[in-house]
């Protein structure tokens, strides 16, 4: 059961990413990346963390995903990267690197110990990680508030603020009479 | 645990994997900032991964905090993201290149 629960959302979570990396159009991209999001829920509650598959899902599917589908809305962008790369040849280096930095990293992996210990009962619930956070993690905790803070205040100023019309925007053609 | 950690860990490698491959070869900021997005779910995976491995909570409480500045920084660069689009009428990183010499 739980093998074949991680092979659906491993095989879901990783035709997520390409669709991130290859989609056209951006609402394609943010909705590749909810499909993601939502397999790494479940794969957290397979992994004991039920209180972070809850917040992955508030949070990152709830709020980040929808600030990025608003945003594509507001930017009614046009249709993306028609014209050729300045950058000749970026696909045809990334992929190879890629493949290294994924060898790599596998490699790293594999090099780690096998098992696991046993798991005292409660591991991963609410109670459980809001003990540890209001105890030896107290100040993060604070200081993440004040971060969040600061977050709300730049989205309010830079939301508020006229658009500077000081920088021309530049012309369609420029690139090609240059 | 009957699915073996390192498969986990292998999944959080491709995700990263990916993500990285995203941010080098896509053009438009926003498709840029879901890579990022996909590389921090890549190692909070990995985090978690490790905190079930090691029966230890720690990790779990690394993936808060990676969540908290993870909204903070979408944010405030989504923010920034519209301003430039008012202002040049484009969300191409190639094409805002006030600062090149």
């Amino acid at each position: 059961m739980e093998v074949l629960l991680f092979a659906v959302s491993a095989a879901l979570s990783v035709a997520g990413g390409v669709g991130v990396v290859a989609a056209r159009q951006p609402v394609h991209s943010a909705l590749s990346l909810l499909l993601v999001l939502g397999s790494l829920a479940v794969l957290y509650l397979t992994l004991a963390a039920e209180f972070l598959a809850v917040l992955q899902v508030i949070v990152y599917a709830g709020a980040i995903v929808v600030l990025f589908l608003f945003v594509i809305m507001l930017l009614h962008a046009r249709t993306p990267e028609s014209r050729p790369s300045p950058l000749g040849g970026q696909w045809s280096l990334a992929v190879p690197l890629g493949a290294a930095l994924w060898a790599g990293l596998s490699y790293a992996v594999l090099q780690l110990p096998a098992g696991s210990r046993e798991l005292p009962p409660e591991f991963g619930s609410t109670e459980a990680v809001g003990r540890e956070l209001f105890s030896r993690f107290l100040l993060p905790f604070e200081v993440a508030s004040l971060l969040l803070l600061v977050g709300i205040v730049a989205a309010v100023v830079l939301g508020s603020s006229p658009a500077p019309s000081s920088v021309p925007p530049r012309s369609a053609s420029g690139r090609e009479e240059a | 645990m009957t699915v073996p950690a390192a498969a986990y860990l292998l999944l959080s490698a491709a995700l990263f994997t990916l993500g990285t491959v995203g941010v080098l070869v896509r053009r438009t900021a926003l498709i840029l900032f879901m890579s990022i997005e996909l590389m921090l779910n890549a190692v909070n995976l990995a985090f978690v991964t490790l905190a079930r491995v090691h029966a230890n909570l720690d990790g779990q409480l690394a993936v808060f905090f990676v969540l908290v500045v993870a909204a903070v920084e979408v944010v405030v660069g989504l923010s920034i993201l519209v301003h430039i689009f008012r202002s040049r009428d484009t969300v191409d990183v190639d094409e805002v290149d006030l600062l090149r010499g």
